[in-house]
């Protein structure tokens, strides 16, 4: 069971988060024009990276915030977390 | 009664207190204290089970967790339980223990005939015998396999014990007591940190028990007590017997197996049987010891043969000799402890030495107490079916590989020692890459990937001196670090034997022309030849091997074998044992009950369950609830003898004609708040919300990005910068967190907070043509008209003195309202309603009624919104804006979802009118068609329509409406039913929506 940090609450439990995909990807803009290309890109193109990744997950049983998670897809190792509004390097 | 191989005074039992157990129906006794093994063994006891391919017999090999051999059915406090090691259960008053695996008897089993046809039973043997033909499978090899090749017997009753799971946080946590934990354990706590000690038996002290050393002038045995009890008294230490650490999981998180209570004869009612610990530590010390290996010969699987540190625990610990004429056969010094430990009690050992001749401290010893030993020897083959009666033994020539001379003794047992294994499980589950230590011959820990460190024999240091050095810097070392306090603690000296050089041996050779098995893996029957077989069949790759041979595979997980195993694939193969690489380690260490894995979520606490406030009165009304998620929801109201279908009937008709009241609390509510909610509400939403007037509701529909349907209910408008949503029972917690995620992360510039009320309101549906008569008595002061209070109108009133919220919005697609009060109302509302509903004749209804009527409407939910289909499937398409953007709406332009012979949304009758289409059922055009029959769409949703007294369905069907007359068949396998039906709109009753808007 993963422990994360959440910028907000502290070390939880993994039990406590839900998970929420990859957090690199962004949604092209309400009420903007969308090629066919970028849209699908958007919906349905995901990398699947053995190593780092930075990915969303929500503090469901705690204070329900989205965070960032940057995490080693292979070892679990967790190297960062972040409020949804920072970046992760 | 006596006990035959019961020493007089050795050992840490309580003599004073006996302890009567049964086996196989025999009565015996042991001691308080005792293992069923250390009992039996005591009563002279060997032979307690039959191999597991061959039916051999078997007894006792080990002493703790390495056995592999004695398994028994134990029953004890009233339950069964299969395959319980017999060395590590503790004896209790009335246990009975039988032997497993073996027909009609331990003593004569008919499946050792197996034994004599082993030409049947290679390696690869399920592979290559049960693979054809197919069809046997089920009935004739599989029930072969079972009842030949079990273990124990899974009791069919249900577990009345009670298990329980704990959450715990420390600094240190260290797993095993030897002497290296025990120094880690002391040097931490010194520093202040939280420690727990665990260790795995109802001893503390681990090899401090039976080695004959000294610490600062105590016994092994006493240090060990004393260091314990100083522990016990610290605040910040946990310590804990007969628990094992068992799994290194993410994040140093460890599970850990404590058995509270299978060695008390009573225990308070709320006493767990076993408890599961989740450990998440700063830091791990794992000081789980090794496992000595034996050495590999003919026959060595017969019972009387043990490894030789096991006969010294039980002369040590229980005061119990395993035999009285013992051979001890090793290629270390090790085994001259046991030896000097028969001969302390008067037993004459003989030693079998691979070595050649050569001092040491404990040769010498040995020597000079006039114990037999005879170097450059080793036994051949163990002779005895039951017991061990006598052994071959060879003088093996310089080479190793062929013998100067052969001869048989007499001995009632074998002690045989083939060096150590590290214990290494959890270092390698915690993702430490092992290395091989060429002088140990062994895997050890490699560089470390979680915060874990192996101290003493579990990372391959065997003398005291060094396990305790290491233990005591490293304890203090890494809890120093947490707690920045270094206590500084002094080494104690230590007194301890000194052991020459191992032999790099492991396996006898075989004189020309004998061939008796020489087993590698007891509990799996793997034996030289099997695994021979497979490499000589290709199987080059270590987990190959395992899995075709089955080595390692036994719930011993090989603990005595994977070693051997591996020095013969690399002997074979030529490679150094590094090279060919080890197996995995997978946790649990030893296996663990399915009770404690499951803990207290069991029956009602399996899950939480959510009642209404109004759910007490349904139970008193007869209600025969329906789980729906954790929720339980009235499905019918029972009267008499009624049946589901009658009652449902009942109840929809009823709603029809005149009005029913439904209890709708669990549908989901989220409160929204914020100067942008109209605009984040349009978002949302496929269709338009910037116009909603307060005071008004409008259904909406929302998509996910992909345009596949997610959600649909009614929203209001409560006043201008306030919405209360409502979502479908299932999805609420999913919409609270997509609400969350749009605006936490993809438009947080919008000022809008959410929030779930769905317990804050209790609900109640009033529905039926006499909904209004009924809504005016409700609330005399209200103008409830239809101008005052239209389709989609929302009032607030006082119910009888309680703020209550009226929205217009219906479900059933008859007239309807629904009233929300506080929860702590709900009853007060429901029961005020069943008062004043009387007289026009209004039903509580449930939600087989509440489906009918929605169904015959042609209202999509759940079974239609199947996360497969986009709004123009269910005939929504008319909620779908085309001016405005909104999630999902690039994806509604895909071309899959406008071709138009796509699945969409039909009704279907029977053309008989009266045979009920199952849901499930495939709608086909030929319902006698070869196999694959082409299917043209499903059927979603069922019930038999009250307004039309016939079966009426909703199907998702490909051309959908443009198929409306024809004819099809809707075949259900499954209830081995087709039924000839028509297509006819999804709208099948008041397809104009008239009666909500009356
Ligand atoms: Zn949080």
């Amino acid at each position: 069971m993963l422990y994360i940090k959440c910028p907000y609450c502290g070390l939880r439990a993994q039990k406590e988060f839900s998970y929420g995909g990859d957090a690199t990807v962004k949604r092209p803009n309400i009420n903007e024009e969308v090629s066919s290309e970028d849209w699908d890109k958007f919906v349905y193109m995901r990398k699947s990276p053995r190593g780092k990744h930075v990915e969303l997950w929500q503090h469901i049983a705690g204070c329900r915030q989205w965070i960032k998670v940057q995490r080693d897809t292979a070892t679990h190792e967790i190297f960062q977390t972040a409020k949804v509004t920072e970046e992760i390097r | 009664m006596s006990q035959p191989f019961r020493l007089n005074k050795e050992g840490l039992i309580n003599r004073n207190k006996k302890i009567s157990f049964t086996f196989n129906g025999k009565k015996l006794f042991g001691y308080e204290g005792d293992t069923i093994a250390s009992a039996l063994i005591a009563n002279g006891i060997h032979l307690v089970g039959r191999s597991f391919k061959y039916h051999r017999p078997r007894g006792f090999f080990g002493a703790g967790v390495e056995e592999p051999n004695a398994k028994l059915q134990v029953e004890f406090n009233g339950h069964s339980e299969p395959n319980v090691n017999a060395t590590e259960m503790e004896l209790v008053e009335g246990l009975s223990a039988t032997s497993q695996n073996c027909w009609p008897s331990v003593n004569f089993d008919v499946g050792a005939i197996n034994n004599f046809l082993k030409m049947f039973f290679p390696a690869g043997f399920y592979y290559k015998t049960f693979m054809w033909p197919k069809s046997f499978w089920y009935k004739i090899y599989e029930p072969f396999i079972r009842k030949a090749a079990g273990l124990g017997v899974a009791s069919i009753e249900k577990d009345k014990e009670r298990y329980e799971h704990k959450f715990e946080y420390c600094d240190l946590l260290v797993t095993g007591s030897g002497p290296s934990g025990l120094a880690s354990a002391y040097a931490a706590a010194k520093n202040g940190a939280k420690v727990i000690l665990a260790e795995d038996k109802p001893r503390f002290g681990g090899t401090l028990l039976t080695d004959d050393v000294s610490i600062d002038n105590l016994s092994g045995k006493d240090w060990a007590e004393k260091i314990i009890t100083e522990l016990k008294s610290m605040p910040n230490v946990t310590v804990k017997n007969r628990s094992q650490v068992f799994g290194y999981y993410d994040h140093n998180m460890l599970v850990m197996f404590e058995r509270v209570s299978d060695h008390l004869e009573k225990k308070s009612k709320f006493t767990p049987r076993q408890r599961l610990w989740y450990i998440r530590a700063k830091e791990t010390i794992l000081s789980t010891g090794s496992i000595e290996r034996p050495i590999v010969f003919g026959n060595n699987d017969t019972p009387g043969i043990f490894l030789s540190a096991a006969a010294k625990e039980y002369m040590k610990v229980y005061g119990v000799l395993v035999g009285k004429k013992p051979l001890i056969f090793t290629n270390n010094d090790s085994a001259y402890e046991t030896a000097l430990e028969f001969k302390k009690n008067n037993v004459e050992p003989i030693i079998l030495d691979t070595r050649e001749e050569h001092s040491s401290e404990l040769i010498d010893e040995a020597k000079s107490k006039g114990i037999d030993i005879r170097f450059s020897h080793g036994v051949i083959v163990a002779n005895g079916y039951k017991k061990v009666k006598s052994a071959k033994i060879g003088k093996l020539n310089k080479d190793k590989n062929s013998f100067e001379k052969i001869e048989t003794i007499e001995c009632d047992c074998i002690c045989v020692s083939g060096f150590w294994t590290p214990s290494v499980h959890l270092a390698s589950q915690s993702g430490n890459k092992l290395k091989y230590e060429e002088k140990i011959d062994a895997f050890i820990p490699d560089k470390k990937k979680q915060h874990e460190t192996s101290v003493g024999a579990a990372n391959g240091s065997f003398t005291l001196e060094e396990s305790l050095k290491h233990g005591f810097e490293n304890g203090s070392n890494l809890s120093a670090k947490i707690t920045e306090t270094k206590t500084e603690i002094s080494i104690p000296n230590v007194n301890e034997k000194k052991y020459g050089a191992h032999d790099k041996f492991w396996c006898m050779p075989l004189p020309k022309n004998e061939n008796p098995k020489r087993f590698v893996d007891f509990q799996n029957d793997v034996s030289v030849s099997d695994i021979e077989i497979a490499l000589r069949e290709g199987y080059r790759s270590i987990e190959h091997v395992k899995r075709y041979t089955t080595l390692g595979m036994a719930t011993d997980q090989g603990r005595t074998s994977n070693l051997n195993g591996l020095q013969l694939v690399s002997n074979i193969e030529n490679k150094i044992v590094p090279e060919v690489g080890h197996t995995t380690f997978r946790p649990p260490f030893t296996p663990i009950t399915i009770g404690t894995i499951v803990g207290r979520e069991v029956g009602m606490e399996y899950m939480p369950t959510r009642k209404t406030p109004m759910h007490e009165w349904h139970e008193k009304n007869n209600a025969v609830f329906v789980d729906a998620g954790a929720w339980k929801r009235p499905r019918y109201y029972k009267q008499g003898n009624e049946t589901l279908f009658e009652a449902s009937k009942r109840e929809a008709k009823n709603v029809r004609e005149n009005v029913g009241i439904c209890d709708v609390t669990t549908l989901g509510k989220i409160d929204i708040k914020g100067p942008d909610a109209a605009e984040f509400l349009n978002r949302v939403y496929t269709n338009a919300w910037m116009k909603l007037p307060v005071g008004k509701a409008r259904y909406g529909l929302m998509l996910r990005e992909d345009g596949i349907v997610m959600d649909d209910g009614t929203t209001t408008r409560i006043s201008e910068n306030h919405y209360h949503m409502t979502t479908t029972t299932a999805q609420a917690a999913n919409i609270l967190s997509h609400l969350e995620y749009y605006l936490q992360i993809v438009w947080p510039e919008l000022n809008v907070n959410v929030v779930s009320t769905t317990e804050q309101w209790a609900g109640a549906a009033i529905a039926g043509p006499k909904s209004r008569d009924m809504l005016s008595k409700l609330y005399p002061d209200l103008d409830v008209s239809n101008d005052a209070l239209p389709f989609m109108g929302y009032r607030e009133a006082e119910f009888f003195g309680v703020p209550s919220r009226i929205f217009r919005i219906s479900f059933s697609g008859e007239l309807a309202y629904e009233i929300n009060v506080k929860s702590d109302h709900g009853m007060f509302m429901w029961e005020k309603m069943m008062e004043v509903g009387k007289e026009f004749g209004n039903q509580p209804y449930g939600t087989e009624a509440l489906s009918t009527l929605r169904i015959e409407m042609g209202h999509v939910a759940g079974p239609e919104l199947d996360g497969r289909t986009i709004p123009s499937d269910v005939s929504l398409n008319g909620l779908v804006s085309k001016k405005k953007d909104f999630i999902g709406k690039n994806s509604l332009g895909r071309e899959a979802f406008n071709v138009e012979s796509r699945q969409k949304i039909v009704g279907l009758i029977p053309i008989d009118r009266k045979s009920s289409i199952p849901e499930g059922s495939h709608i086909v055009q030929d319902q006698n068609a070869k196999l694959p029959n082409p299917k043209l769409g499903h059927v979603s949703s069922s019930c038999w329509s009250v307004e039309n007294n016939n079966p009426f369905s909703l199907a998702i069907m490909k051309d959908g409406k443009n198929m409306i007359g024809k004819k099809f068949f809707a075949v259900s396998p499954l209830k081995n039913k087709s039924i000839e039906v028509e297509v006819i709109s999804s709208h099948y009753v008041d397809p104009e929506g008239k009666r909500v808007r009356s």
